[in-house]
């Protein structure tokens, strides 16, 4: 009985041949599926560096970056103070006003609401800084949701200080 | 088809198959039956609907990255060499792909011509074939047309004038197939447009194709009738599935070669200089794959002569059925016929070298002597051949040649007892 089991050569021929045969089709496949990825060109535009020496406190600007809005905001003293005072208890997504903004002085985010991807207005809603017009979500002065079907705070890109003037972000 | 009846075994097929009978469709694929001695020459069938699929999903991948301007087109192709991931083995796939498609379907009509698979009552396979082979053409021009490269604009400029030859009308033809005074921005959307297109008519042609094979069943290289699901048909799958994959790899090597190794040997460096209406480049080429044609175009002392002859040199193909008066389908058994073929193929490739040549001297008289032969071969040769040659005589069965030999049939039932070990005379 047992010896009839046994794998014969052609079995053992028949799987080895259906093995290099997928992982050929899947190696000719795989270019077809990677050409959708973002190309070079998209990626060699991934940073982006701004001047920051015109805008005053209480201003916000707004700049392209990977083709969707980034927020730069110059606080007044008042919201940071109210950004800092609130308490991670009242937040959905608690997160401290000191991890989002490198320097409290600047508020440096994604413009994009994190429900489903509008861009919210400024000085706006029941916090007077953000508020999502499509579907309602207002954000506070650190761009943290309070408010509204967004599940997250506003997404902080990666960015650093080139110097006192200028922003680079990505 | 003379097979039983498929029924299909469970309830829920069965309740499907009477609706829509994709699994009778399915069965009869695979248990069609298939002439025993088929050779390789008839796996090229199988090869060229792998070219055809091979081009369309490359060519679908390329039309997500190209843009159809003439401000854009020719960076979206170095762009989609340089940036895009992958894009330059797609875009090298897609465009020796074409060559290779070509060379395939030249294997394939001349193994047709060969073994006359053009006869009745395989006519319309034929034909179609034709329109295919008239499609593959047309979407390969328009194709080269693309990259917006000095040979791209130049070809276009060329083979949109040959329309011109037409009289009284040929001028407006040519200004509405540029929809301008000369190859601009409408004629690349348009072009563009069109190559999309005739692939997928070329798929449905491909479908009519095999449908029509499947009437009459495969000719093969003994070139007689064999009587289905006998001894001397085999089913489709696996045995000519096999046959046809196993070719199919070699051909994929080779496709492969020139892929990696060799990218740019088919085509003409002039294409990567963008297009200039201003410069003409010193000597224009089409692809090889129409160089027979260019040089029968070029051949003829007159505008629209050479224009008429060249469309007849292709559409001639479509008579040959009864061109050919012939009653015996392979040249195995046409001893002056055989020659002949090979005099023509060694025609066509002097054609094909001729039109790669500038159209003076020694060229220009060559190309003419090989036109007449061309036209000569299909209008004169093959009807008188067909009533004068005598014909070796022809087997009873296809097994009749490989068992006829002697001594054949014992080595056969040496080597298969060996692996029965038991009476073997029933395999006869």
């Amino acid at each position: 009985m047992n010896k009839e089991i046994k794998p014969k050569r052609r079995d053992f021929l028949f799987t080895a041949t259906y093995t290099i045969g997928a992982v050929g089709i899947a190696a000719a496949i795989w270019p077809l599926v990677d050409q959708m990825n973002p190309d070079s060109s998209v990626k060699a535009l991934s940073t982006t560096e701004v001047d920051i020496s015109g805008v005053e406190q209480g201003k916000t600007i707004t700049v392209l970056w990977r083709g969707k809005p980034i927020f730069i905001r110059r606080r007044t003293k008042n919201e940071i103070d109210e950004a800092a005072a609130v308490d991670l208890q009242d937040l959905k997504d608690p997160e401290k006003d000191s991890d989002r903004a490198k320097n409290p002085e600047w508020l440096v985010m994604v413009g994009v609401c994190t429900h489903l991807g509008c861009v919210p207005l400024g000085d706006k809603g029941e916090y007077k800084a953000w508020f999502c017009p499509c579907h309602g979500s207002h954000y506070d002065s650190s761009g943290r949701i309070r408010k509204g079907p967004a599940p997250k705070n506003l997404e902080i890109p990666k960015y650093e200080f080139v110097d006192n003037n200028t922003i680079k972000i990505g | 088809m003379s097979e039983e009846k498929y029924i299909p075994k469970s309830k829920l097929a069965q309740w499907f198959d009477s609706r829509l009978p994709l699994l009778t469709l399915s069965h009869h694929l695979k248990e069609y039956p298939t002439p025993k001695n088929l050779n390789y020459w008839w796996t090229f069938g199988g090869i060229l609907t792998f070219c055809l699929i091979t081009q369309i999903i490359t060519g679908l991948v390329l039309a997500m990255h190209y843009v159809a301007h003439v401000d854009h087109a020719f960076d979206s192709i170095e762009h989609i060499m340089r940036n895009v991931n992958y894009g330059w083995l797609i875009r090298y796939v897609h465009a020796n792909g074409a060559s290779m498609f070509f060379l395939a379907v030249y294997i394939h009509i001349f193994r047709s011509l060969f073994y006359g698979s053009y006869k009745s009552p395989r006519e319309v396979i034929w034909i179609i074939g034709l329109i295919i082979y008239i499609l593959m053409m047309a979407t390969a021009f328009m194709g080269y047309v693309l990259p917006w490269g000095q040979m791209s604009f130049w070809g276009a400029t060329v083979i949109t004038n040959l329309f011109s030859a037409i009289p009284f009308i040929g001028e407006s033809i040519t200004t509405w197939l540029w929809g301008g005074y000369s190859v601009d921005n409408p004629t690349l959307n348009r072009f563009y447009s069109l190559h999309y297109l005739l692939p997928f008519l070329t798929f449905g042609l491909v479908i009519l194709h095999i449908w029509a094979l499947h009437v009459p069943g495969n000719n093969n290289p003994i070139g007689i009738d064999v009587k289905k699901n006998s001894n001397e048909t085999m089913p489709f799958h696996p045995y000519m599935v096999m046959k046809d994959i196993t070719a199919l790899l070699v051909f994929i090597i080779i496709f492969l070669w020139f892929v990696f190794f060799a990218p740019n040997a088919l085509g003409h460096p002039d294409n990567y200089i963008e297009a200039n209406p201003l410069v003409t480049p010193s000597h224009i080429v089409p692809e090889w794959y129409l160089l027979p044609f260019y040089a029968i175009l070029r051949a003829i002392p007159s505008k629209l002569g050479g224009v008429i002859f060249m469309f007849a040199a292709i559409f001639i193909l479509m008579l040959l059925p009864w061109l050919d008066t012939s009653k015996v389908r392979s040249a195995i058994f046409r001893p002056i016929y055989k020659k002949f073929f090979w005099v023509l193929v060694f025609t066509v490739i002097l054609l094909g070298y001729l039109g790669a040549k500038p159209p003076e001297g020694i060229y220009l008289i060559l190309s003419r002597l090989a036109t007449f032969y061309y036209f000569f071969h299909f209008l004169i040769l093959l009807p008188v051949l067909g009533r004068y040659e005598k014909t070796d005589p022809l087997p009873m069965s296809i097994s009749d040649p490989v068992l006829d030999k002697p001594g054949t049939f014992d080595k056969f039932k040496k080597v298969a007892s060996k692996y029965e070990g038991e009476n073997v005379s029933s395999f006869k």
